[in-house]
C-alpha cells in the first residue's frame, strides 16, 4: 500500500502548503493539481451510499410511468383495446402531444409515441402512469397490428441514412505499384451499454412549464427535444442532472425519448412523474452499437509498404437515424488505421433496418473499422512473411505525414512512441516466438482517436463554459456532465491550478439548465479537451482580473464576477463537410494494446490472461483518472471481443437480460497493465487531449490477433466459442488472398 | 416484523413477499443499495444478512425475520477510502454492492480471493483494476504509469535507443 499512501500524504500536503495563505489576501503559491491523482471529488459520496441517483429521489405525490409498446418489427398499428379498468391511470398516446411528435436530433424521424407506422419491435405506443407500480404492472394492453416484411439484413437494406466517400491519391496507381493485393471482410455485432444504472428520469410538471431530473449525458439535447415535443418556450423547460450511474454513449441521445415519455405524463396527470427502466427494457428497447461489416483491399509493395488502400464501410443503423450520420463519418475516418498511404479510397453507408436503433457507444464507429483494419494488417504482415509489429512501425502515421482526407499531423503524432512501448513493455517478440505452436497465443492492435466532435462539429456547437467568483474560490457552470469519468474532478483540478486556488475552493455546480452554459454534449472524448480549455481561459482572465486581492476581498470591493468562454477553433484548422478533406480532428490520441489470451482446448473459451494497454493522450490532468478510463475501457472492449452477444430474432433482443448477455466479471477480467504516454497538445488544457472513448477500439483486434497466433483466421467479433469451433474446422478454406507479378 | 437494521432494532410493517431491496430503499428510505438488474446477476444490490452477502433484490421481506441486516449505511470500515484512493469507484452506482461483498472478507484477501468474491458484482467502469488493487493491496495487480512520450519519432529506430531518450516511467501516484 506504499504507493497510496503516497498519494494521500503528497495531496495532504499540497493542501497543507496552501492553506498557510489562504488567510491572506491572495494565494501566492502555485498550487500544482494538474497531473496529480487527487481523489474524484464525489468519491467518498459514492462509496458511503450518499450519492443520490435518479431512483432515490421521490416527490410529493409521484406516479410512476410504464411504457407500452409494439412486439413486431415492422407494420401498422391499427388500434388499441384495454383489458384493464383505466380508473386512476394516466394514459397518453400521440394525441397527447402538444409540439411536434418528433426526437429532435439529426433527422426528425422518429416519433415519441408510434401513430400508424411501426419500424421497430420495441416502439413506444402508450404510455400509463398510476401511483401504484404493481398495478401498473398488471395493466394489459392489446395493441392491434397489421405485420408487413421486416428489413433486417443490413446488406439488403432499400434505404441508407448517409454515405460517405473520402478519396485521396489515385487508387489505381497503388494498386499497379503493389506486389501484393490482400482483401478481406470484417463483421462486427451490436453492443449493449449495461451501464448499472439503468434510463431513467422523473418529470415534474409547473405552471405552463416542465423540470426533468435524470440520468443522462446531454442536459441540452435532453432540453432541445423537450422544448420541441412540449411546443414550450425553451425557459419553461429545465433539465437537471441527476448523479448518472454510468452511460458509455448509451446517455447521450435515448435519455430524451424517457424525459419526453415523463413529461408527457406529467403534464396530462398534473403530477411528478418517475419513469425508470427495469433491466429488461433497458436492453430490449434503447440503442446499441453499430453492428459492422468493413471490407478490405490492401495493395503492398514487396517492402511492406502499403500503396493502396480500398475500404468499403456497412453499418446497420437500424429503425431511424439517431445519431448514424456521425458514426458513420467517425468510422470512416478511422477506417485506414493509424497508417500512411498515399492511394486511399473509405466508402461507407449506414443503412435502415427492422431493428431497435443503433446509437453513441464508446468509440463512435471507430471501433468497428479499427477492428477490420487491424486484423487485415495481420493479415498482410501474414501474407508477406513479414512481423506484424514491424509491418506496423513501417507504415504508422508520423509527425507531418497526411492523412485520407488531406490533413497534416502535428508533432504530437504518436503511433511510433505507442508501438515501441507496449512492444517492450509486453515483451511481445520474445512472447511471439515462445507462445507459436502452444494454446497461447499474444497478438496486438495500434489505434489512434481523434478528439472532440468531428469535423466543423465543434465550430457548429460554439460551447461556452463560465466561472463564477465565489466568496472562497470559484464555482464551475458547465453543462459538462459527471457519470463516471470524471468531469468534475479534472475540470476543478485545472481551474485551480490555473486561477492557484486551493482544489476544494473549487465547486462545480449541478448540471441545470437553468444555471449552466450550453457546452456542448458530454461525448467525443471533448469534456476535458474542449470544455477544459474554455475554462482554463476563463480562470486565466478570472485570475488577471482578481489583480491579486482574494475572492472575498474582490466580491467586498467589486461585487459579483463571472467569466464566460465560447468555443473558437484553432488557427489554421479547416474542414470541408462537403468533400471530406481537411482538419477531421483538432488532434488525435494513440493507442498501443498487447493482448496475450489462452484457448481452452475443450471449451473452445478464448481466456485473455493479460492485457499490456499504452495510450499517448498529451497530459494526464489526473493520472489515477484517465487510466480509469484505459482500465475500464479495455475491460469493455474485452467484453466485445469475447463475450457479448445480443441475439436478435424477427428483429427483437432474445437475450435481453444479464443472465444471458454476458459482460465480463472479475473472474474474466485479465490484469490491465496500462501505461499512459505525454506528449502535450499544444492547443489543449495543460496539453490533455481526449482520452475516454480511445481504448475500446484496442481490445477487439488485439484478442482477435492473438487468436490468429494461435492459427484461428477470426475475422468476426465476439469470438465466442461457437466461432473458434467454426474457424478450427474450416482452417483449411481457400484464402481470399491473391498474389500476382507486379 | 422485527428484525435488526445496522445495529439497531426495527418493526417495519411490510407485505412479506416483497422484496427485501425494496423495504429498505422505499420503507426505510436507505437508498445507498441500488437496483442495477432485479435478476441476481449485477450484486448492485448486496447487502449483508447475518453477515453474508446476498442479492437483496432475490430475497422477500419475510426472510430477514429476526435477523440481521447490514447495507453501506451501516457499514463501520476503512474501504470506502481505499476504494476512492486507487479509483475502485467510477459511477458508483456498483459500489455500495461491491463494497458490502467485499466487506464479508477477511483482512488483505488475496487478489484470487478478492476476484473470486466479487465475481457476482458487475462493474462496467473500472475494469475491476482499482477494485482490485484497493482490497487486495496495491500491488496486487498492474500499477498504472505515466511517462513522456519522448521527442517525436520520425521513422523507424532501434527501440533501445529510444527508450533511453524517454522520461522514466513513475507510477501515478507519485
Amino acid at each position: 500500500m506504499r504507493g497510496a499512501t503516497t498519494l494521500s500524504l503528497a495531496h495532504a500536503d499540497g493542501v497543507k502548503t496552501v492553506a498557510r495563505h489562504a488567510i491572506g489576501l491572495r494565494y501566492p503559491t502555485p498550487v500544482r493539481v494538474v497531473g496529480r491523482s487527487v481523489p474524484r471529488k464525489e468519491g467518498l459520496a459514492k462509496a458511503r451510499g450518499r450519492a443520490r441517483y435518479v431512483d432515490d429521489l421521490r416527490f410529493p405525490g409521484m406516479l410512476h410511468g410504464r411504457t407500452i409498446r409494439t412486439a413486431i418489427p415492422s407494420g401498422e398499428l391499427l388500434g388499441v383495446r384495454f383489458d384493464f379498468d383505466t380508473a386512476g391511470f394516466t394514459v397518453v398516446d400521440h394525441r397527447d402531444v402538444p409540439g411536434r411528435n418528433v426526437v429532435a436530433l439529426i433527422q426528425d424521424d422518429q416519433p415519441f409515441l408510434v401513430e400508424r407506422e411501426i419500424r421497430h419491435a420495441e416502439e413506444p405506443v402508450l404510455l400509463l402512469a398510476h401511483e401504484d407500480r404493481d398495478a401498473l404492472r398488471a395493466a394489459s394492453v392489446h395493441l392491434d397490428c397489421r405485420s408487413s416484411e421486416p428489413v433486417l439484413d443490413p446488406e439488403r437494406s432499400p434505404r441508407a441514412f448517409k454515405e460517405i466517400a473520402i478519396e485521396k491519391g489515385d487508387l489505381a496507381r497503388g494498386f499497379a505499384e503493389a506486389g501484393v493485393v490482400v482483401e478481406g471482410e470484417y463483421r462486427t455485432g451490436r453492443q449493449e451499454h449495461v451501464y448499472i444504472e439503468p434510463q431513467g428520469v422523473i418529470a415534474v410538471p409547473g405552471a405552463g412549464s416542465v423540470t426533468v431530473y435524470g440520468s443522462l449525458q446531454c442536459p441540452y439535447y435532453v432540453h432541445k427535444a423537450l422544448v420541441a415535443l412540449l411546443g414550450l418556450p425553451p425557459e419553461q423547460v429545465r433539465v437537471v442532472q441527476t448523479e448518472t450511474g454510468g452511460g458509455f454513449g448509451g446517455k447521450e441521445e435515448y435519455p430524451s425519448i424517457v424525459a419526453g415519455h415523463a413529461a408527457l405524463l406529467a403534464l396530462k396527470s398534473g403530477r411528478p412523474v418517475k419513469l425508470v427502466y427495469d433491466r429488461l427494457e433497458d436492453m430490449a428497447a434503447t440503442t446499441k452499437r453499430h453492428p459492422s461489416i468493413v471490407r478490405h483491399r490492401t495493395g503492398v509493395a514487396g517492402d511492406g509498404r502499403i500503396t493502396a488502400m480500398e475500404i468499403d464501410v456497412l453499418l446497420d443503423g437500424g429503425a431511424y437515424c439517431t445519431l448514424s450520420p456521425v458514426v458513420l463519418s467517425r468510422a470512416c475516418l478511422h477506417a485506414t488505421g493509424p497508417y500512411r498511404c498515399e492511394n486511399v479510397r473509405v466508402r461507407g453507408r449506414v443503412v435502415m433496418t427492422n431493428t431497435p436503433p443503433s446509437g453513441a457507444f464508446r468509440g463512435f464507429g471507430a471501433p468497428q473499422t479499427v477492428f477490420a483494419a487491424e486484423v487485415q494488417m495481420d493479415r498482410v504482415a501474414e501474407t508477406l512473411g513479414l512481423d506484424p509489429a514491424a509491418l506496423r512501425a513501417g507504415n504508422a502515421l508520423r509527425p507531418g505525414d497526411t492523412m485520407a482526407t488531406g490533413q497534416r499531423l502535428g508533432e504530437d503524432a504518436s503511433a511510433l512512441a505507442v508501438l515501441h512501448e507496449a512492444l517492450e513493455r509486453s515483451d511481445f517478440h520474445r512472447k511471439r516466438r515462445a507462445w507459436t505452436g502452444t494454446g497461447r497465443g499474444i497478438g496486438l492492435s495500434l489505434f489512434f482517436h481523434g478528439a472532440g466532435f468531428t469535423g466543423s462539429g465543434e465550430v457548429t456547437l460554439a460551447s461556452r463554459a463560465t466561472l463564477e467568483l465565489t466568496p472562497r474560490g470559484a464555482r464551475v457552470l458547465v453543462g459538462s456532465t459527471e457519470m463516471g469519468q470524471g468531469t468534475r474532478t479534472t475540470l476543478a483540478q485545472i481551474v485551480a491550478e490555473t486561477l492557484s486556488c486551493p482544489l476544494e475552493r473549487i465547486e462545480v455546480a449541478e448540471p441545470d439548465t437553468a444555471r449552466v452554459p450550453d457546452s456542448g454534449p458530454t461525448v467525443a472524448s471533448r469534456t476535458c479537451m474542449v470544455v477544459g480549455g474554455l475554462l482554463k481561459a476563463c480562470a486565466e482572465e478570472m485570475k488577471g482580473r482578481l489583480g491579486g486581492l482574494s475572492p472575498s476581498a474582490y466580491l467586498r470591493r467589486h461585487g459579483p464576477l463571472t467569466v464566460t468562454k465560447q468555443y473558437e477553433p484553432p488557427p489554421g484548422i479547416a474542414w470541408d463537410d462537403a468533400t471530406y478533406r481537411g482538419d477531421a480532428y483538432g488532434t488525435y490520441g494513440w493507442g498501443c494494446d498487447v493482448a496475450e489470451v489462452e484457448l481452452d482446448p475443450v471449451t473452445y473459451e478464448v481466456r485473455p490472461t493479460r492485457v499490456t494497454a499504452v495510450a499517448e493522450i498529451g497530459r494526464a490532468v489526473n493520472p489515477l483518472l484517465a487510466a480509469g478510463q484505459v482500465e475500464g475501457g479495455t475491460a469493455q472492449g474485452l467484453g466485445w471481443a469475447l463475450l457479448e452477444e445480443v441475439v436478435l430474432r424477427e428483429g427483437r433482443m432474445a437475450n435481453a437480460q444479464l443472465t444471458n448477455y454476458m459482460v465480463p466479471t472479475t473472474l474474466d477480467t485479465p490484469p490491465i497493465d496500462v501505461t499512459i504516454l505525454e506528449s502535450p497538445y499544444r492547443q489543449g488544457p495543460f496539453g490533455a487531449k481526449g482520452v475516454g472513448e480511445m481504448p475500446m477500439s484496442g481490445p477487439g483486434p488485439a484478442v482477435a490477433n492473438a487468436v490468429r497466433h494461435l492459427g484461428l483466421d477470426v475475422r468476426s467479433l465476439p469470438i465466442t466459442p461457437e466461432v473458434v469451433l467454426e474457424c478450427a474446422s474450416s482452417s483449411t478454406e481457400s484464402e481470399e488472398t491473391s498474389t500476382r507479378p507486379r | 416484523m422485527r428484525f435488526v437494521l445496522n445495529g439497531k432494532r426495527r418493526d417495519v410493517d411490510a407485505a412479506p413477499l416483497r422484496r427485501l431491496l425494496d423495504v429498505l430503499r422505499e420503507d426505510c428510505g436507505l437508498t445507498g443499495t441500488k437496483e442495477g438488474c432485479g435478476e441476481g446477476e449485477c450484486g448492485a444490490c448486496t447487502v449483508l444478512v447475518d453477515g453474508a452477502p446476498v442479492n437483496s433484490c432475490l430475497v422477500p421481506f419475510a426472510h430477514v425475520r429476526g435477523r440481521t441486516v447490514t447495507t453501506i449505511e451501516g457499514l463501520r470500515s476503512r474501504l470506502p477510502e481505499a476504494l476512492v484512493r486507487e479509483g475502485g469507484t467510477q459511477c458508483g452506482i456498483c459500489t455500495p454492492g461491491v463494497l458490502m461483498a467485499a466487506a464479508a472478507l477477511g483482512r488483505r484477501p488475496s487478489a484470487a480471493r478478492v476476484r473470486e468474491a466479487l465475481a457476482g458484482n458487475l462493474c462496467r467502469c473500472t475494469g475491476y483494476a482499482g477494485i482490485v488493487r484497493a482490497l487486495a493491496g496495491a500491488r496486487a495487480v498492474p500499477r498504472p504509469r505515466v511517462r513522456h512520450a519522448g521527442p517525436p519519432v520520425r521513422d523507424r529506430r532501434p527501440s533501445s535507443r529510444r527508450s533511453a531518450r524517454r522520461g522514466e516511467a513513475r507510477p501515478v501516484e507519485e
